[in-house]
């Protein structure tokens, strides 16, 4: 059940795009997302999907990994899109029933909303599934070193982070583990009304605690043993290197970025609707 | 009938993603009540997989064609699901990680509550269990669980699962982690058990010296194949198959290997150190006479 709700575990498949720098995935993906915000016309939702497409292609991934991320968050992007939907007035009236209007401005206001949310989760779900999270961390790290100057502690942010990334799933593991123990003894874990849920997860939460804590001692232990610190002077095994795929990747983003911001501010300026032309029927 | 009935079992864990096991392939196995079978198979054979589908913890993946029967129970029905649970004690491995309650009679509580039993039934069963488990009520009952030592906490955790006197108890590597002495106790209770409260043990180990002498039957994994269901003796005395799976021999069968080795007469069929003795014991008698 757990494999579902996690947020893109790492899917590997060895494809361009895994091997990328971790550093360049993590700007770039800031970059789609932000991006993405900035879209206005529905050729930018429609250039925008191609462009999520390419890459999910390109990573080998299977389209299943991606809306599964995006599954998560459908009843939020449903409730968002209603709410939008009836309390935007101006505009055009399409349905009015009772005190429940609907205007062209709502509907195309509920739309974007809903394709925004949804390439946006999708967006940045490609990143936990492309990268491990050993990766991400030292990608974080090394992108928040300028931070030192003013006395950040990033190394120790970035083993922390490590750290916690690295038993996400033994955590659910461990969850699976102790829930069919109860399970097992009888606990009504998997049914019944959620007030009930919730007293029968006591079972199951407080040894995963007590675990955690003892988890947690026996790290430090074993850190402390091997003269862990976290000073300048500690090497990686593994370091980091931009290559040509970087580049390519950040060219072919930064085109689509171009392309989103000449949209919004450009053409919408000269007078070209390319909405107009592409989509002037659809309402 | 028997208290087991597994047919055609197949498990595939995370299909259709690159993580997809194959952790079971077309498993038919019957145990009958009463006996006490000791499940072998080299680490990340399908043990554990197999278990957890006794009672439906895991679901059956191919209902059309195979099927696993519990005291005449469908293991897929929901209806009898957790009548199935309270009928199969499962105790897995280090279960002393899932204890919860603030006191240790609380824990061992949990199980007969859910069973929705009298208060003075309950009680009467915690007792019991404790008693089994050779803890002493009175010092321990109300203490916590979490300020027990290791050894103590398994017996707790042990305690919970049998307090529900299932018919059949299920035990995941029981011994692991613990000191010598600590072992042999819970051997002993394990013993104890299938004497007294449950007529069905299925005890999964990696310690082939305690299958051995516990086991009357042996069911071996390999790669999520059955590969060998027979006697102790019958399945220690196929060296071939042994080693192929990746097992251990009995420290009484590799002694027998070396003296035979060595030119001494004895039987590729002694598993125990007791027969061990026996046979040598014989062997002096016979070159007195
Ligand atoms: N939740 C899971 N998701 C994916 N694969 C799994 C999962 N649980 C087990 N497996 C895989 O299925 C196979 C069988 O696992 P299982 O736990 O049944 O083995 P086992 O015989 O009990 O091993 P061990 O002796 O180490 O306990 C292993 O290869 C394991 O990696
Ligand atoms: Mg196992």
């Amino acid at each position: 059940m757990f494999r579902d709700v996690a947020f893109g575990q790492y899917y590997p498949t060895g494809s361009p795009v895994h091997k990328l720098d971790p550093r360049t995935k993590l700007l770039l993906t800031v970059l789609f997302v932000i991006t993405i915000f900035f879209i206005k016309s529905y050729f930018g939702f429609m250039l925008t999907l191609v462009v999520l497409l390419a890459i999910v292609i390109v990573s080998r991934l299977p389209i299943v990994s991606v809306l599964k991320s995006v599954r998560g968050i459908l009843l939020i992007v449903l409730i968002s899109a209603a709410i939008n939907l009836f309390v935007i007035k101006d505009g055009e009236v399409l349905a009015h029933w009772k005190i429940f209007t609907i205007t062209k401005n709502g509907v195309h206001t509920a739309i974007k909303l809903a394709l925004r949310l949804v390439l946006v989760i999708s967006g940045a779900s490609l990143l936990p599934l492309t990268t491990t999270p050993v990766e991400l961390a030292d990608g974080l790290e090394k992108l928040m070193i300028p931070l030192k100057i003013i006395k950040v502690p990033v190394r120790d942010i970035a083993m922390i982070m490590s750290i916690a990334l690295r038993f996400v799933p033994t955590l659910f593991e461990e969850t699976q583990k102790i829930m069919n123990a109860q399970k097992a003894r009888g606990a009504a874990i998997d049914h019944g009304n959620i007030f009930k849920r919730i007293g029968a997860m006591m079972p199951v939460l407080i040894p995963l605690f007590v675990n955690s804590f003892r988890r947690a001692d026996e790290l430090s232990f074993a850190m402390d043993a091997r003269c862990y610190n976290a000073t300048d002077r500690r090497t990686k095994m593994k370091r980091l290197k931009f290559g040509w795929g970087d580049a390519v990747a950040a060219l072919f983003l930064l085109s689509y970025t171009v392309v989103i911001l000449l949209d919004r501010y450009y053409f919408k300026t000269v007078g070209i609707d390319i909405d107009l032309m592409i989509f002037g029927e659809l309402l | 009938m028997a208290a087991i009935e597994i047919k055609n079992l197949n498990f595939v864990y995370s299909a259709g993603t690159p993580f997809e096991k194959h952790a079971l392939k077309d498993i038919n196995l019957t145990i009958e009540e009463g006996s006490f079978v000791g499940v072998v198979g080299a680490t990340g054979s399908g043990k554990s997989t197999l278990i957890q589908h006794l009672n439906g913890l895991i679901k059956l993946q191919d209902k059309k064609h195979s099927s696993v029967f519990v005291n005449g129970m469908d293991a897929s029905k929901r209806a009898t699901l957790k009548k199935l649970r309270f009928e199969v004690g499962m105790v897995f491995q280090y279960p002393e990680y899932q204890l919860f309650a603030d006191t240790v009679a609380k824990d061992i509580a949990f199980g007969p509550k859910n069973m929705k039993l009298s208060k003075e039934e309950i009680d009467a069963r915690v007792a019991r269990a404790l008693e089994v488990v050779g803890l002493d009520y009175d010092k321990i009952a109300s203490r916590s669980p979490f300020d027990l030592s290791g050894g103590e906490k398994r017996r707790v955790a042990i305690a919970g699962v049998i307090a529900m006197q299932p018919k059949i108890l299920v035990l995941d590597e029981p011994v692991a982690g613990l000191d010598p002495i600590g072992r042999e106790e819970i051997l002993a209770l394990i013993k104890k058990l299938h004497e007294e409260v449950s007529p069905t043990v299925i005890l999964v180990s990696h310690n082939m010296d305690d299958i051995a002498v516990l086991a009357d039957r042996i069911v071996a994994i390999s790669d999520g194949r059955l590969v060998a269901d027979c006697s102790p003796k019958e399945f220690f005395a196929d060296r071939q198959l042994v080693k192929d799976i990746g097992l251990d021999l009995p420290m009484a069968a590799r002694i027998t290997d070396a003296l035979v080795q060595k030119g001494v007469p004895l039987s590729a069929d002694i598993v125990s150190l007791t027969e061990l003795a026996d046979a040598l014991s014989a062997l002096k008698e016979g070159a007195h006479v």
